[in-house]
C-alpha cells in the first residue's frame, strides 16, 4: 500500500534518514520504534510529504506522490504535538477539515463521542490542555474513515481511560483491514495492537518483522523484552 | 483553494488591527480634504501619508500574519490541499482585505473629493503599492524562520525603499550634479515602487512643470502612455517575483 524506496533526508549536518526502505501493506499494525532522533517523525512526515525527501521515491497504492495530494485523502494522520490555529473552536477545525476534504461519505464520530468533545466543541484551541488537544488530532485522524491511519505518539498526554478508548478504536480499525502505522515509546502499551515491528535506529531502519516472528526467535511474549532481548543479539 | 481564501479573510477580519487601520486611513483621507481647499495640494498631502503608512503597514501586518499562520499552514499541509493553493490563499487573503481597508479609507474620500485621473491614479498605486509589500513580507517571512528576525528583516526593506534609496538618489545626484545624469536619475527611480507611484501621481496633478529640465525628462519618459505600461509593468514584476520566489520555497519547505 506505501512503499518507501531507498529515503533519505538530511537537515543541515544532521542526517535524519539513511537510505531507508520500506513496504506497508494494508491490514498490518506496524509500530514503528526507536530511540528519540531516530528517524521516524521524518519519515511519516516524508510519507505526507510535509517534509520533501532528498532522495528516494514513496509510491502510496503504486503512485509516486511526488507533488500527489489526492492521496492524502486516504490518510487520517496524528501528529505527535497537534499545533492548530489558536483562535479557532474545535467546532470551527473540524469543520474546515470537513470543508478542505469535501468528504461526502458517513463519519466516523465514535471518537468524538467517546471523547466527549461536544462538551467544550465551542472552545478555542489555545485554551486547551495538552491532553484535549490530542483527543481532537485523534479524532480528526478517525474521522473521515481513511484506509490509513498513522499516529505519532497517540497515547502520549493521554489520561489512562482516553488511552484505552484509542487503543480499543485502533484495534477495531485494524479488525477492518487498514493500514496503521504507529510510533511510540511506550513498548508495554503497543502488546496486543501490533501485527508487525519497525525498529530504526540512527537514520537506519535496523529491523522489519511480524510480531509472531519476533516472539519465535526470542522466546518471549512481550513486545518490550522481545525488542531488547534482540538488540542485544544484534550488538 | 476558495474556502481557504476566505477562511484567511474571516481570520483577518476577527483581528481588529485591519479595521483599526482602515479608520487610520478614514481620518487621513476626511481630515486633508476637509481642511484644504485646493484638492491639487491635498492630494499632494495624502500621497506623501499613503506612500509611507501602507507600505509599512502592509509589510508588517502581512508578516507578522504570515508567521501567526504557522500552525494554520502546517496543519493544511498534512491534509489533501496542494500547497501552492495554500500559499496563494494566504496572499489572496492578505491582499483582498489590506487592499478592501485603503479602498475604504482613501479610495472612497479620495473618489468623492477629487473625481478625475489624478484621484484614479492615487487610488490605484495604493492597491498595488499594498499588493507588492504584502508579496514581500510573504518572502521576509518564508526567508526567515525566525520571527524576530523575519520582522527585522521587513522593517529594513521598508526603510531601505521608503527612505535610505531616495538618500541614496540623492547622494548620487549631488556628487555627480555637473553631469546630465536626469535619465539615469529617472531609471533609477524606476526601480522603486513607491518612487514609481509618486512620479505617476506626480505627473498627473502637473507639478512636473516645476521641477524645470528633471521634470520635463521624466514627463517624456513616465507621462507616455509607454511610459506609463512600462512602470505598470515594473509595479506588476515587483508583486510577482517575490511571490513566485516564496511560492518555490515554500514547495520545498520542511514542515
Amino acid at each position: 500500500m506505501i512503499e518507501l524506496k531507498n529515503i533519505s533526508k538530511s537537515f543541515g549536518k544532521t542526517q535524519a534518514l539513511r537510505d531507508v526502505s520500506l513496504s506497508l501493506s494494508a491490514g498490518k499494525c506496524i509500530g514503528l520504534i526507536g530511540p528519540n532522533a531516530c528517524g521516524k517523525t521524518t519519515m511519516i512526515k516524508s510519507i505526507l510529504s510535509m517534509v520533501v525527501p532528498d532522495h528516494g521515491t514513496i509510491y502510496f497504492n503504486g503512485k509516486n506522490i511526488h507533488k500527489e495530494v489526492q492521496y492524502k485523502n486516504d490518510i487520517g494522520y496524528m501528529p505527535q504535538i497537534g499545533r492548530y490555529p489558536e483562535n479557532m473552536s474545535i467546532k470551527q477545525v473540524i469543520n474546515m477539515i470537513r470543508d478542505i476534504r469535501g468528504f461526502s461519505g458517513v463519519e466516523d464520530t465514535e471518537l468524538y463521542d467517546a471523547f466527549g468533545l461536544e462538551h467544550f466543541d465551542g472552545k478555542k484551541m489555545r485554551t486547551l490542555s495538552g491532553g484535549t488537544t490530542q483527543k481532537v488530532s485523534a479524532t480528526i485522524a478517525f474521522l473521515f474513515n481513511p484506509s490509513v491511519l498513522i499516529l505519532d505518539e497517540p497515547t502520549a498526554g493521554l489520561d489512562p481511560l482516553s488511552s484505552e478508548i484509542l487503543r480499543d478504536k485502533i484495534i477495531k480499525e485494524r479488525e477492518k483491514g487498514k493500514l496503521i502505522l504507529i510510533t511510540s515509546h511506550l513498548l508495554s502499551e503497543l502488546d496486543d495492537m501490533l501485527t508487525d515491528i519497525i525498529f530504526m535506529q540512527e537514520s537506519e531502519v535496523i529491523f522489519n518483522k511480524t510480531i509472531t516472528a519476533l516472539f519465535e526467535e526470542t522466546n518471549e511474549s512481550r513486545v518490550s523484552k522481545a525488542i531488547s532481548k534482540l538488540l542485544k543479539n544484534i550488538k | 483553494m476558495r474556502g481557504i481564501t476566505k477562511f484567511v479573510i474571516m481570520d483577518i477580519l476577527k483581528n481588529r488591527i485591519i479595521l483599526i487601520y482602515t479608520l487610520i486611513l478614514c481620518v487621513f483621507s476626511w481630515s486633508i480634504f476637509s481642511l484644504e481647499d485646493n484638492t491639487s495640494k491635498g492630494i499632494m498631502s495624502l500621497l506623501n501619508i499613503i506612500l509611507l503608512t501602507v507600505p509599512l503597514v502592509s509589510i508588517i501586518f502581512g508578516n507578522i500574519y504570515m508567521y501567526n499562520s504557522a500552525e494554520f499552514i502546517e496543519l493544511l499541509v498534512s491534509q489533501p490541499v496542494k500547497r501552492s493553493a495554500i500559499w496563494s490563499s494566504l496572499f489572496l487573503g492578505l491582499t483582498l482585505a489590506l487592499n478592501t481597508s485603503f479602498f475604504i479609507g482613501i479610495g472612497l474620500p479620495v473618489l468623492l473629493f477629487v473625481p478625475s485621473m489624478t484621484g484614479f491614479t492615487v487610488i490605484f498605486s495604493g492597491l498595488l503599492i499594498t499588493t507588492i509589500f504584502v508579496s514581500i513580507a510573504m518572502l521576509c517571512a518564508i526567508l526567515m524562520r525566525d520571527k524576530a528576525r523575519g520582522i527585522g528583516l521587513s522593517i529594513m526593506i521598508w526603510l531601505f525603499l521608503s527612505l535610505i534609496y531616495d538618500g541614496l538618489v540623492l547622494f548620487f545626484m549631488f556628487q555627480y550634479a555637473d553631469y546630465p545624469i536626469e535619465k539615469p536619475m529617472a531609471i533609477l527611480a524606476a526601480f522603486n515602487p513607491i518612487d514609481l507611484a509618486r512620479i505617476q501621481v506626480l505627473l498627473q496633478v502637473d507639478v512636473a512643470v516645476l521641477m524645470g529640465y528633471t521634470g520635463a525628462i521624466f514627463k517624456k519618459m513616465f507621462g507616455t502612455s509607454i511610459g506609463l505600461m512600462v512602470s505598470l509593468f515594473i509595479m506588476f514584476l515587483w508583486i510577482m517575483l517575490p511571490y513566485l520566489l516564496s511560492l518555490r520555497l515554500f514547495n520545498k519547505k520542511d514542515l
